[in-house]
């Protein structure tokens, strides 16, 4: 491949949690400033922008150029990415190719979703949606809890995997959720609040669901001449990318227990950047429901199938395990503001490799210095799985 | 509790979406008939569900009209308990995702089984079915 080395150089995270204190612009303001600010820089030096949102939930059709114009963006290149909840991979993707493809030297992605600024059984209708209305919700009425609950029970069956493994990951992500200063929640559960928690789509319960939160990050990419040029100290590379996609119908899958297209993406990423899942130190993984985490680790590697439980179960996705996943809370308990994941996903991990996480107790351990972002979107309908090593 | 923010109430917008069924509309006609009609491929002879108009396969356009039949096994299920926007006024329901005996796949409710005796592996069929409010539809039933 003859593409050129490209580098994360600067990052932003807003607060994610129920913004009703900020419109759309002025929460990508909270996560373009600082990211302007990490990389030192502004605006008028990034030529590409890439926003990544589904949307449909506020009010505005066109969120790419009323986030360029509000962010000092206007006039660069721009573009509006979808790919349900890996909009921000997708955003991602798109800005890191068009600076390692030389069309242009920095770029930005962009991750934004306001997702309370309707009520909650609408959030639940348009999320609902995203799979294959015509076939799965217009007479059926699936959610997206629903989506991920059918892969739950086929897990459970085939693996004997069961609901305190589920409770397990929560556990896990709301204790990691309490150290981060951007996280939706700020408190740790216990197994015993999720099994006891309401049944939103059986067998998954309330803490094993993702919450609908307002946030948005931001990530300004670079090529190895403008590292310099900015005097980047710790320029953090992308060093693998994969993306791929599953059919609309759930029904035409091959199975209920993995995401093809995440072990797809996750394959392409490996041999991209010449690396195995046994290299990889840190992890963010899409656990929009518990589920979806221990499907993670088997889609990745970090486990053969069947064995995600087992993972959870000996604590070896936390910090001092084998791979630390979710440190920064997961969408779980940081919050999914869906278009934002995959962005906020690069920036927990940029901090991470620059041993900058906030607090201190979460910074993870490394040697390698490589980490690995799993951002899907819809159920399993998109795929987007990033490495990058410092 | 906190005093809420203010803000401003955009105009409201109440969308309904016309979708087009001509080329699949035997699949909805036949529910009226109490039968199940796919589509299978003249070309290569692959057998679509849901059915297609066009072939993804070998991108031929030219399908055949086939009934399905109505044995199928759960591959697995959900009970829905929380609900969205415009299924309100429905009691909780399970959904179930059946593989019929032809090999395709479908996604219906699945009626008249509590949840405690729902299992991944049960034998149930699948019944057209027009509801009360005129809507054409698919459920599973116990055997």
């Amino acid at each position: 491949m003859s593409m050129r080395k490209v580098a994360v150089v600067g990052v932003g995270n807003s607060k994610f949690g129920s913004r009703q204190d900020v419109n759309l612009g002025e929460l990508a303001f909270e996560a373009v400033k600082p990211a302007y600010e990490d990389a030192g820089i502004t605006g008028k030096d990034i030529p590409f922008v890439a926003l990544g949102s589904a949307g449909g939930w506020y009010e505005e059709t066109l969120p790419a150029v009323v986030t360029a114009e509000y962010c000092g963006l206007t006039g660069a290149g721009l573009v509006h990415c979808e790919a349900a909840c890996a909009s921000g991979s997708a955003a991602f993707a798109t800005a890191y190719l068009d600076v390692a493809s030389g069309h242009n030297d920095v770029a930005i992605a962009i991750g934004l979703e306001k997702m309370r600024e309707v009520d909650g059984p609408t959030i639940l209708e348009l999320i609902g949606r995203a799979g294959y209305y015509f076939w799965e919700f217009h007479n059926f009425g699936i959610t997206f809890p629903a989506y991920y609950a059918l892969h739950a029970t086929a897990h459970m069956a085939k693996y004997g995997t069961t609901q305190e493994d589920l409770a397990l990951v929560s556990v896990k992500n709301h204790k990691y959720a309490a150290m981060n200063p951007v996280a939706h929640f700020q408190k740790e559960i216990t197994v015993e609040d999720a099994l006891k928690a309401a049944v939103i789509a059986w067998p998954l319960k309330l803490y094993d669901c993702c919450p609908i939160t307002d946030g948005a990050a931001a990530v300004i990419l670079a090529s190895e001449e403008k590292v310099k040029e900015f005097k980047i100290d710790t320029p953090v590379w992308v060093a693998g990318l994969g993306y791929a996609s599953g059919t609309a119908n759930l029904t035409n899958r091959e199975s209920f227990v993995g995401l093809t297209a995440a072990r797809a993406a996750a394959n392409r990423a490996f041999k991209e950047a010449g690396v195995t899942p046994d290299d990889i130190e840190v992890a963010t993984a899409h656990d929009c429901f518990t589920i979806a985490e221990i499907m993670a680790y088997e889609d990745i590697g970090f486990c053969k199938k069947g064995e995600g439980a087992k993972l959870i179960r000996e604590g070896q996705t936390e910090i001092g395990g084998k791979i630390p996943v979710n440190v920064d809370g997961g969408l779980k308990a940081k919050g999914h503001p869906i278009g934002a994941t995959g962005c906020s996903m690069i920036y927990e991990l940029t901090r991470q490799l620059r041993e900058q996480a906030q607090k201190r107790q979460r910074q993870v351990p490394l040697k390698k210095y490589l980490a690995l972002a799993h951002n899907v979107g819809g159920t399993g309908h998109y795929g987007y799985v990033t490495i990058l090593r410092r | 509790m906190a005093t809420p923010l203010p803000t401003l109430r955009s105009r409201p917008l109440t969308l309904t979406y016309e979708i087009p069924i001509s080329k699949t509309n035997k699949f909805w006609s036949g529910i009226k008939e109490g039968k199940i009609y796919t589509t299978k491929c003249k070309k290569c002879g692959k057998l679509s569900f849901p059915p297609v108009a066009d072939c993804p396969v070998c991108l031929s356009s030219d399908p055949e009209w086939v009934e399905l039949s109505n044995e199928a096994e759960v591959e697995t299920f959900t009970h829905v308990a929380v609900l969205p926007a415009t299924f309100q006024k429905y009691e909780p329901y399970t959904i179930a995702i059946g593989k019929l005996k032809e090999g395709v796949r479908v996604l219906a409710w699945l009626k008249d089984v509590k949840l405690e005796n729902t299992k991944v592996g049960m034998k149930v069929k699948l019944q057209p079915k027009v509801t009360s409010e005129g809507m054409l539809t698919l459920e599973f039933l116990p055997i």
